[in-house]
């Protein structure tokens, strides 16, 4: 019984590791490339918009799981995007509310929020053939990954396009801002460099791996 | 309420301000759809058709919340606008070519999920254009989204040839054109005013 249990505590604990890196839903899934490359121009914008991505994923996670039963499969993905649309409305509003300024930045990035692949994916992929245990799991971990690529790329961008990270400078005056990086255009390159990264890792892993095969030949 | 000239709206929503390259918007089939320049052309004609009739409608739905003061159903009433769409063009290319329906595959009711379809809908809304000024917005946006997959699918065409290390194969070589591509579109500020 204790050894049954621990090893579903294994699995749930798995729904939530593999959204941060194994599957991270930016670098391994490339799903939800638009809000990732708009919005990464600061590392606040960046925040704003994974803390916002990942209520609507895992509550509309939450929903999708708990009304699985009830969904007629001809109609499922209409009625998933009104899920999603519904909490996107709220979220919109939300913020608009806390801060002006974040809503002026953001945009209709916000209200973009219901086409972001990543969440109709995971409703369709994940929510609709799970507990709502599993479903609230997977939903933390992959809106937490999403989160993390999200800073990722904004620190980059605002460290090498303002010389500053969460609007605090951080170089002296010397420092020659790389303007490009806060262009469209430099979201286009720190995502390709950042894929870059992950891919010689990937490789590099792969290698090993099969080095290892071969010693143990 | 918004005064610009139709010819501005044009040149700005395809090339100033192009959707994909200045706003990131319709990334995925722009990554997905880009491999070959004929099937990219075909996709970019079938976005256009699906952004002409979306602006249509939302305007409509837009000046009806308005007169019956709803505006927090505008999203939701706007994303099933554009579901009913795509599924409509889904039937009519199912039957009128079904080869084209085949190389577009999951990219065709992908289009709902596209930003670039609800992200024109909602900026000719925040902008406060007229109908008129909506259908050029939605015809230049349209051509500038085609443009840019059209001239990315090129490229790509002529990359398959090229020796490069495995490490760049894929999408990080994929989005380090696309950056290029925006670097030069930025070339076009300034014009149309």
């Amino acid at each position: 019984m204790a050894m049954h249990l621990s090893m579903t505590d294994a699995r749930s604990t798995d729904e939530f590791i593999k959204g941060l890196w194994r599957e991270n839903p930016v670098f391994v899934q490339a799903l939800g490339m638009c809000p990732v490359l708009a919005v990464s121009n600061t590392a606040r914008n960046a925040l704003a918009m994974g803390l916002a991505t990942l209520f609507v994923l895992l509550m509309s996670n939450i929903v999708v799981s708990t009304l699985r039963a009830f969904i007629p499969k001809q109609v499922r993905i209409a009625t998933y995007i009104l899920v999603i649309a519904t909490f996107v409305t709220v979220v919109d509003y939300a913020i608009q509310a806390i801060s002006l300024d974040l809503h002026k930045a953001l945009g209709a990035f916000i209200s973009l929020i219901v086409v972001n692949c990543l969440i109709l994916g995971r409703a369709e992929a994940f929510a609709s053939k799970n507990t709502v245990t599993r479903s609230i799991l997977d939903g933390l971990g992959m809106g937490i990954g999403f989160t993390f690529a999200l800073l990722c790329l904004g620190a980059v961008r605002e460290i090498l396009g303002n010389g500053a990270l969460f609007g605090v400078q951080l170089f002296h005056d010397g420092f020659q801002d790389w303007v490009v990086m806060i262009l469209p255009s430099g979201g286009f390159f720190s995502l390709a460099a950042w894929l870059l990264v992950f891919n010689a890792v990937k490789q590099r892993r792969a290698r090993h791996a099969s080095a290892d095969v071969e010693v143990a030949r | 309420m918004s005064g610009d000239p139709l010819w501005s709206i044009f040149v700005n929503a395809c090339l100033i301000n192009n959707f994909v390259l200045a706003y990131f918007l319709g990334i995925c089939p722009f990554l997905g759809v880009s491999g070959k320049l004929a099937t990219a052309a075909r996709m970019g004609g079938a976005v256009t058709f699906v952004m002409l009739v979306s602006s249509t409608c939302a305007y409509g739905i837009n000046q009806l919340l308005i007169a019956i003061d709803a505006p927090y159903l505008r999203l939701i009433s706007f994303i099933a606008v554009i579901a009913s769409t795509v599924q409509l063009v889904e039937m009519f290319i199912k039957k009128v070519s079904p080869a084209l329906f085949r190389t577009l595959g999951i990219f065709l009711p992908l289009i709902t999920t596209n930003c670039a379809i609800l992200g024109l809908a909602l900026f000719q809304t925040n902008k406060g254009y007229d109908f008129a000024q909506c259908i050029v917005y939605a015809l230049g946006a349209g051509v500038g989204f085609t443009l840019a997959l059209v001239l990315m699918a090129g490229l790509r065409e002529k990359l398959e040839l090229a020796s490069v290390p495995d490490v760049v194969r894929g999408t990080a070589l994929t989005l380090t054109l696309a950056g290029l591509l925006s670097i030069a579109f930025m070339g076009f500020a300034g014009l149309g005013g």
